[in-house]
C-alpha cells in the first residue's frame, strides 16, 4: 500500500517537474518512477518514518498553525531589531521536557521550534530539548506548551 | 495589473526583511542571538520573495518549482540552524544571558 502511494507520488513529482505529455516521455517517466521505487524497496527505506502518510491530514492542519506562529514570531523579532536604543532582548536557555512518543514527533517539534524566529533548539536528547530563546516572552510561550500539544505524533490512520 | 502590484509588494517586503535580518546581525550581541536575526530572512523573507516570484510566473510549471524551493527551504533551514547552534554549544561557546529579571539563571553546562 505504502509502496503504491510512493510510486504515484514520485510519478506526480516527475510530471510536475517536466510537464511533458507526449506518450513516449510519459512511458519513460513511469519507468523511471518504477525503477526508483524498486531501488527504494531494495534499500528498505519505504517505512513509516520516511513516508509518514498516516500523518498527512494532521500535518496539513499543523502547517497552517505553524505558519501563523512563524508570522507572529517574525513580527516580534522584527520589532526587537528595529527598536532604536538599547537592544530589547533578554536571551536565555531553557530546558523543555518532551512527551512525544515517536522519534518523528520529536523531530517535528524540535524543527518547529527552530523554524520560529526567536527560538533555536540547541540540543535534542531522549526526553529533553534544550532551547535558546531570544526573549522572556518567547521562552514563556514555549514553556506553556501550546505548540507541543498540536505537533502530530503517532498516527491515527495506520497504513 | 493587480497581480503585478501584489507581486511587487511581496518582492519589496521580502527584500526589506533581508535588510532587517542584516541589521539584526549587527545589533545583536552574540552568535546565538544573531542566529535568531537570520531566522527572519530564512522564513518570512524567503517566503515573501518566492510568493512574489510566484505571482510573476502565474499558474505554470515555474510556480510549482518555486513551491518546491519553498518546501526545501522549509525543511533544510531549521536543520542547518540547529546544527550551527549545536556545534557552537558543543564547541564550548557560552551564550550571553540576560541577568535582569531572570528567575532561575541556568548556565550552559558543557
Amino acid at each position: 500500500m505504502r509502496t503504491i502511494i510512493t510510486a504515484c507520488l514520485i510519478f506526480l513529482f516527475w510530471f510536475m517537474l517536466s510537464g511533458h505529455t507526449e506518450t513516449l516521455l510519459m512511458i519513460l517517466g513511469v519507468l523511471s518512477a518504477m525503477l526508483t521505487v524498486y531501488l527504494a524497496k531494495r534499500m528498505n527505506i519505504i517505512d513509516r518514518e520516511s513516508y509518514p502518510f498516516h500523518l498527512s491530514l494532521r500535518l496539513l492542519r499543523y502547517y497552517f498553525y505553524l505558519g501563523k506562529e512563524i508570522l507572529k514570531a517574525n513580527v516580534d523579532v522584527i520589532k526587537r531589531i528595529l527598536t532604536p536604543g538599547r537592544v530589547n532582548i533578554s536571551p536565555r536557555v531553557i530546558t523543555l521536557s518532551v512527551i512525544k512518543k515517536t522519534a518523528l514527533g520529536k523531530v517535528i517539534y524540535a524543527n518547529s521550534i527552530t523554524l520560529t524566529p526567536g527560538t533555536v533548539t540547541l540540543e535534542l536528547s531522549d526526553d529533553e530539548i534544550k532551547v535558546h530563546a531570544l526573549s522572556k516572552e518567547g521562552a514563556e510561550d514555549l514553556q506553556k506548551g501550546d505548540m507541543a500539544k498540536v505537533v502530530p505524533d503517532s498516527g491515527e490512520l495506520p497504513l | 495589473m493587480m497581480i503585478e502590484i501584489l507581486s511587487w509588494v511581496c518582492l519589496t517586503l521580502g527584500g526589506l526583511l533581508g535588510v532587517v535580518g542584516g541589521i539584526g546581525m549587527h545589533r545583536f550581541p552574540d552568535f546565538y542571538t544573531r542566529l535568531h536575526a537570520v531566522g527572519i530572512t530564512d522564513t518570512l523573507g524567503a517566503a515573501l520573495f518566492l510568493l512574489g516570484l510566484g505571482f510573476q510566473a502565474g499558474l505554470t510549471i515555474a510556480s510549482i518549482k518555486l513551491c518546491l524551493i519553498f518546501v526545501f527551504i522549509f525543511f533544510t533551514s531549521p536543520t542547518a540552524s540547529h546544527l550551527l547552534a549545536n556545534a557552537a554549544m558543543l564547541g564550548g561557546l557560552k551564550p550571553v544571558l540576560s541577568n535582569d529579571d531572570i528567575d532561575n539563571p541556568e548556565q550552559l553546562d558543557k
